[in-house]
């Protein structure tokens, strides 16, 4: 999850302050200022080289999202196409079912991800002993740094057709269930091991609300004879709301992205009408099937309209910042 | 557990909660540890019990290192353990070095070029590099099939960089100030001061970069064809998730997937790493580091 409140903190806004001293008189022309700051520029110098060359030059790149690609020719000489990519983009039933899919998963995990963070975050405040704490924090913020393929490997081996959960339902006589490999468990599927991986890492920002609530507010609540429950309903969630609405806003401006590794890892076994999202959809058009124009045509119509989701959903957490409620 | 630090309005939890959260916590963390164990279980195994057993083993009826022995014999995990350390530890470093020349040059108010710089990288933000562009640039970089392909597309990344920089800002200006006063070049303050006092958010930015590089199988898919130069996340992948489906429709191991207690002991082995890595930084997110640049 990534928190977008990169705004500059206000404590940056006097870069040049107006001292009444005639101290060391700030460079005006640009080749001043390039003169006085030169070793920090070589310091950003590679930096920016890498910024444009990838993410830059692949920004470029889409302009096979309007060509007739053909690979003998290359980019820049292949024909012209037009918008014919993105007439056909909008006709494919395929490239429908794989939003469709996208945007369901991304809700699910909103509604059963939140939760389940803010749940076990609660849980681990809750826990009085700090060695306690420090121990089950490391062990549930642990699977955030294994691979998806690590993930999924240790799925299959749980819930698999010759997994553990099978191997004790044959044993007790039971008949084994298909989850792994069954269009229809696909999506809950995806979300248990998306609170497996990151449920522990997602209480991190959780805890650090919690913290800052206001000891007073407790105290005060106590004091007025409010037992767990009435704390938690009356003053928890209420201090922490800012937070959790900053979250959701976030995460509703990555709808279309539900990332990319689960899906290309399990797609196959479930096959594209269940398994297909947007990430996915470009990949197996474009690799698979050879159509690399047509495949950058809806990554370059996934990455335009998750532009202006992520832009909007971040001016509208810039709004709830300014109200005072996301600031340090 | 010790209650020593409970504040005085909070009342004595009854037993009743103190059981029910600790059963809570017992089964959460059973939950995370025990697929682990139980793929760490199957790849000491013996292979017979494996398949004996259906497929996997809880407790071994004898711990062997058989089937690494058969691995590391066999020479293709080695190898590719040793491009997935070649590669994160190369990849790492060079991400350490750009990182954190960016991110101290943006710290610093109305640098030259700050700016725009600025918003070049949150624009990064806003829409990532395609799959499809991005493998042209990889193309007409002469990339491809090399080594190189599987770090240089991924070397820098907007959100290490706002945190790097988040930290360098809360270095108090007076410091640098002073420095500047007694003498010391730009190149001198970075590496004589800044960089000492940030070495918690070096340490918590290396890992993630380090952990990104080593769990990456996407790059070896896509930009090597040569399976020999594959690291040790693309190797896995085609082992375990490759015969996914046809294991799981017949129960049985096809022939174009490995036995489960080699699969097994590939995970354990792409995962050690992290493992023993994972402890040493830890710490730092515990105490808070990322939490207080994140927020910034």
């Amino acid at each position: 999850m990534v928190v977008l409140a990169v705004d500059d903190p206000p404590a940056q806004a006097p870069a040049e302050p107006a001292s009444p001293a005639p101290a060391p008189r700030a460079p005006r022309a640009w080749w001043q200022r390039l003169r006085r700051d030169r070793v920090l520029v070589a310091l950003m110098i590679p930096a920016v080289v890498w910024l444009l060359v990838f993410p830059y030059g692949a920004a470029f790149g889409n302009v096979i999202a309007f060509k007739d690609y053909v690979p003998f020719l290359g980019v820049w000489q292949s024909p012209w196409f037009g918008v014919d990519h993105f007439t056909r983009l909008f006709g494919d039933d395929r490239f429908w079912n794989a939003t469709a899919n996208t945007v369901t998963i991304s809700l699910l995990q909103i509604v059963f991800f939140f939760p389940a963070a803010l749940g076990l975050a609660l849980l681990l405040h809750s826990v009085a002993g700090s060695t306690v704490k420090r121990w089950v924090q490391s062990v549930v913020y642990l699977p955030h740094f294994l691979s998806w393929v690590i993930v999924v490997a240790l799925f299959t081996q749980m819930l698999g057709g010759a997994g553990v959960l099978n191997g004790w339902l044959a044993e007790a006589g039971m008949d084994p269930v298909q989850i792994i490999g069954n269009a229809e468990m696909f999506k809950p599927l995806v979300i248990v091991q998306m609170i497996w991986k990151e449920c522990g890492w997602g209480t991190i920002i959780f805890l650090a609300a919690l913290m800052s609530v206001d000891e007073q507010l407790y105290e005060a609540a106590a004091m007025d004879g409010s037992g767990w429950w009435r704390r938690l309903w009356h003053v928890t969630l209420p201090s922490i709301r800012p937070v959790l609405m900053l979250l959701l806003i976030l995460k509703l401006g990555e709808i279309l992205s539900v990332g990319f590794e689960q899906f290309f890892l399990q797609r196959d076994a479930v096959g594209p009408e269940a398994g297909e999202v947007l990430d996915t959809f470009v990949f197996f058009t474009g690799f698979q099937g050879g159509d690399l124009g047509y495949a950058a045509a809806a990554g370059l119509f996934k990455g335009l309209v998750g532009a202006v989701l992520i832009y909007t959903a971040n001016k509208v957490a810039h709004r709830l910042g300014e109200q005072g409620v996301y600031t340090r | 557990m010790s209650h020593a630090n409970r504040p005085a309005w909070m009342g004595r939890p009854s037993r009743l909660t103190t059981a029910a959260k600790g059963i809570a916590i017992t089964v959460i963390v059973a939950l995370m540890v025990f697929p682990m164990w139980v793929v760490l279980a199957t790849s000491f195994a013996p292979a017979e019990e494996v398949v004996a057993n259906g497929g996997f083993v809880i407790w071994p009826s004898d711990w062997t290192s058989g089937t690494y022995e058969r691995i590391f014999a066999a020479g293709m995990v080695p190898r590719a353990l040793l491009v997935s350390l070649g590669v994160t530890l190369v990849g790492t470093a060079l991400s350490l070095v750009l990182t954190i020349g960016l991110a101290y040059g943006l710290s610093r108010p109305a640098v030259f070029g700050g700016k725009p710089v600025l918003l070049m990288v949150l624009f990064t933000f806003l829409m990532p590099a395609g799959m499809i562009p991005l493998f042209l640039v990889v193309q007409g970089t002469g990339l491809l099939n090399t080594f190189g392909a599987l770090f240089a597309p991924m070397l820098l990344s907007a959100f290490n960089l706002i945190v790097m920089r988040g930290f360098f800002q809360s270095v108090p200006s007076e410091l640098i100030e002073a420095a500047k006063i007694d003498g010391a070049g730009e190149l001198r303050i970075l590496l004589r001061l800044v960089l000492p006092l940030s070495k918690a958010v070096i340490a918590v930015v290396g890992l993630f970069y380090a952990v990104s590089y080593w769990n990456n199988f996407f790059n070896g898919v896509i930009y090597l064809d040569d399976s020999s130069m594959w690291p040790m996340a693309t190797l896995l992948r085609s082992f375990t998730s490759g015969g996914l489906s046809v294991a799981d429709a017949t129960g049985e191991a096809g022939s174009q997937i490995a036995p489960v207690s080699v699969q097994m002991a590939v995970v354990v082995l792409a995962t050690v790493p992290i493992l023993v890595v994972y402890p040493f930084v830890q710490r730092f997110f515990v105490k808070g580091v990322l939490t207080g640049a994140v927020k910034a």
